[in-house]
């Protein structure tokens, strides 16, 4: 039982990884009014554009950059959509996904059944790596399950202890104030949606060369839209974020773990949207408490004119 | 070409401030010195062009003609970052803070020189000066849990942390308490004994009196006089802000009043913060009258009529139409009872995106002949709204064109035009005529009497105390809730009516300030 469970936390860390870096470049976006609902669309496109350029060239490196900025580009879109045209911003981004998923899939015809190459090692860190149990179970991954878990305390820093959060935070709250102060509200907006976009992309890239490591079509199954509830399950706060990816990457593992014990496959792959339902059911409550909800002034466009 | 400077004493002279909107001129050779250190009020009634003028000073609005000073030179403000430079900052009315946040956060929001939140640098700035200029404030403390008077003390540290040392409040009171504003001028009084210059719009006689060095009065987008307030009076201020010889008089032919169409008794209401904002009301209203109320927005108007048509609970009374108790009806009912309504915002009543036919039937479109069974004739609707385009002179392209592209005024006769087809008992209209020009109020007033001597009754609420003595048959004067005061329009006097809007005038008081006066004005 023990090591039932071992190893499923060792695998839940993997699988929670895409999610956790969709979830954090979601947030950002989030935080700055604007509603990406293109996650899955990005996630996939940094998938098979990471997983082409890493077959390619040899370099899980290169591949994880060009889905950064393949995802950072697509989401760039939708903010053109969104903030200067000021197109219905989840019209606009269904329309990302849905483009995504098409796209994706015609790339990515020739790297079907191909196995990658150039894959990410785990790394060895001296010392913490050795050690009996919790060296297998923390310390066996590739860099870019560390860099996540890092990126998380750098975001949440940024967001609240420094001029870029406070502008953010601002212009997703109240965009006249910030404009009556000289903020630029279209500018703030784009460089949030771009970082989703690329943190999207990256996680996207995290499945087809870390986790899988291979091109499947359709390989994220969803993970783009578990991201967009765990933000709300997040507050939109990049800590919680953490913890709703680990969750949800739980989830993703038990399915793998509980179909040999022989429940029924159709309900296990129930299960992610199940928690998510139950997941936003009860984050509702908790942050209705807090008062803290969505930012103000999410999902609405911004324009000078009609304050 | 002026050549002499301006007074060394002046730190801000606007001259000959002319802006004009499409279909409005705002200011109209507005003209305005205010001294260093000292608090000026902007007096005038709403539409004055006191908050025009300032957004002027403010950059926000960029005048057609006229200059501006400061500090001895001429300048140009195209935007707030301009007038913020130029040491100028203003806070209007709805307060612009992001409400999750934090006071801090508040305050140093768009600063750019900094790159990590400056939390204790920022944080002991603003204590020094919430201090300096005596004000209790919480920099930890969130926006939302803050109270209105508070967070207006946000957005003067907002102004005080930029350097800012002329400050533009528009109708700083408007949201406070009576406590809060006592704690508000003595912040102001602090302010410029430390050399600030505080400018105040308000339209409270009192607050003027009280706090004021100078009075700059203003009426129909110009400026009419500046005083010492200390060589003026209450009643002096009242007379210069209503103007008593721009009244004019309208054609209207006298109406016997009939049975009483409305009759409210008692009634309590809470305005959208729980607060009472009608305050055991009695009024009624008599077929073929107007019966007009008078005073300052924000007095209980909306809740009165939010009450009366049915769009707000009450707490507390009754009302009845018609002899009829309505206390417990919903809004349709109402309407089958006899009320018409225009209210003061005019997308309560019509849909901007929607055709004009399509907002003409809006209230019959259920029963024959526009509607058939489930199905609306079209020809009907066609028919009828035609009818009305022609009968009511409004002016549209077509019937099939979105209202929201009409100007203001036709948008205007068309609600009025729907609601008085249905040939309503009681008509209620609330600032019937804001934002027009002077042909359409003149139209619009004359469809009112008209209503009149068809035997309607008519309450009439309106913040234009011109346009209520002209109308009205009866006035009452509403302040936080209360009829100040009820008598026949022709015999009203100014003054009082002046001081009963400012509050100054409570009922009670009101006969023995009348003995007092009666002889001076005979």
């Amino acid at each position: 039982m023990l090591e039932f469970i071992l190893a499923a936390v060792r695998a839940a860390i993997p699988a929670g990884t895409p999610l956790l870096y969709g979830t954090l470049g979601e947030v950002y976006a989030e935080r700055s009014g604007v509603l990406n609902l293109g996650v899955e669309g990005m996630m996939i496109m940094g998938a098979v554009s990471g997983f082409a350029v890493a077959q390619t060239t040899g370099s899980a490196g290169l591949g994880i950059l060009a889905a950064a900025i393949v995802g950072g580009l697509l989401a760039l879109i939708h903010a053109f959509a969104s903030i200067t045209l000021r197109v219905n911003q989840v019209v606009s981004g269904l329309a990302l996904t849905m483009l995504g998923l098409g796209i994706s899939g015609m790339i990515g015809k020739k790297f079907v059944g191909q196995p990658l190459a150039a894959r990410l090692q785990p790394i060895h860190i001296p010392g913490l790596s050795d050690l009996p149990i919790l060296g297998e179970l923390l310390f066996k991954f590739d860099i870019m399950v560390y860099l996540g878990i890092l990126l998380v305390p750098a975001l949440w820093f940024v967001l609240y202890k420094t001029r870029i959060g406070v502008t953010l935070r601002s212009v997703g709250e109240n965009p006249s104030a910030a404009d009556a102060l000289g903020v630029n509200v279209a500018f703030v907006r784009y460089a949030a949606v771009a970082f989703g976009g690329m943190m999207a992309g990256i996680g996207g890239a995290y499945l087809s060369i870390s986790y899988a490591p291979a091109w499947i079509e359709g390989m994220t199954a969803g993970a783009g839209w578990i991201v967009v509830a765990l933000t709300i399950f997040a507050i939109w706060d990049p800590r919680r974020a953490l913890l709703g990816a680990y969750l949800f990457g739980g989830v993703r593992v038990l399915q793998f773990r509980l179909q040999p014990l022989g429940v029924s496959p159709n309900l296990l792959n129930m299960l992610p949207f199940i928690l998510t339902i139950l997941v936003l059911w009860l984050s509702s409550g908790q942050a209705a408490k807090r008062r803290i909800g969505a930012p103000a002034a999410l999902m609405t466009a911004y324009s000078r004119e009609e304050r | 070409m002026t050549s002499a400077l301006p007074e060394s004493q002046a730190t801000v002279i606007l001259r000959g401030i002319v802006k004009r909107f499409p279909g409005v001129t705002a200011n109209n050779g507005a003209n305005l010195e205010v001294r260093k250190g000292e608090i000026h009020a902007l007096l005038g009634e709403n539409g004055a062009g006191k908050t025009s003028l300032m957004n002027v000073l403010y950059g926000i609005y960029h005048p057609d003609e006229g200059e501006i000073w400061v500090n001895g030179q001429k300048v140009t403000i195209h935007s707030p970052q301009d007038a913020i430079r130029l040491g100028i900052g203003m806070i209007h009315q709805q307060y612009r803070l992001v409400q999750t946040h934090s006071v801090t956060e508040n305050v140093v929001l768009g600063l750019k020189e900094y790159f990590f939140f400056p939390e204790k640098a920022a944080r002991a700035h603003i204590l020094e000066l919430a201090e300096k200029y005596g004000m209790k404030m919480d920099p930890d403390a969130r926006i939302w849990q803050l109270s209105a008077g508070e967070q207006q003390r946000v957005e003067i540290l907002k102004a005080l942390y930029r350097g800012v040392k002329i400050l533009i409040m528009d109708e700083p009171t408007a949201m406070l308490t009576p406590g809060e504003a006592m704690e508000l001028l003595h912040i102001l009084r602090r302010m410029t004994a430390e050399g600030l210059t505080v400018i105040f719009i308000t339209h409270k006689l009192e607050e003027v009196v009280e706090v004021s060095n100078r009075v700059t009065v203003m009426r129909q987008g110009k400026s009419i006089t500046t005083l010492e307030t200390t060589k003026t009076t209450q009643s002096e201020l009242a007379q210069l802000m209503v103007g008593r010889d721009v009244l004019f008089h309208l054609d209207k032919k006298a109406v016997e009043a009939g049975a009483d169409v409305l009759k409210v008794e008692r009634l309590n209401v809470m305005n959208d913060k729980g607060l009472p904002a009608v305050v055991d009301l009695s009024l009624d209203v008599r077929a073929g009258e107007i019966f007009g109320i008078a005073g300052v927005s924000g007095n209980g108007q909306r809740e009165l009529v939010e009450a009366v048509t049915g769009l707000r609970p009450i707490s507390g009374g009754r009302i009845i139409v018609n002899g009829q108790d309505i206390t417990q009806s919903p809004p349709r009912a109402r309407i089958k009872s006899g009320i018409g309504f225009v209210p003061g915002e005019r997308w309560m009543a019509l849909i901007p995106g929607m055709s004009v036919a399509d907002n003409m039937i809006l209230k019959n479109y259920a029963r024959p002949p526009i509607g058939n069974g489930p199905l609306l004739d079209r020809e009907a609707v066609a028919a009828h709204t035609e009818s009305l385009i022609k009968e009511y002179a409004i002016s549209t392209p077509d019937r099939h064109t979105p209202i929201k592209r009409l100007s203001g005024g036709n948008i205007q006769r068309a609600l009025l035009a729907r609601e008085i087809s249905e040939k309503p008992s009681l008509l209620i209209v609330a600032q019937p005529t804001s934002g027009l020009d002077v042909g359409a109020t003149e139209t619009i007033w004359n469809l009112l009497l008209e209503e009149r001597a068809r035997g309607a009754a008519v309450l009439l609420i309106s913040d234009d105390l011109k346009e209520a003595l002209a109308l009205s048959d009866r006035l009452a004067v509403i302040f936080e809730g209360q009829i100040m005061g009820q008598f026949a329009a022709r015999e009203a006097n100014l003054e009082h009516i002046g001081l009963m809007m400012a509050g100054a005038l409570r009922p009670g008081l009101a006969a023995a300030k009348d003995n007092s006066t009666a002889g001076e004005s005979a």
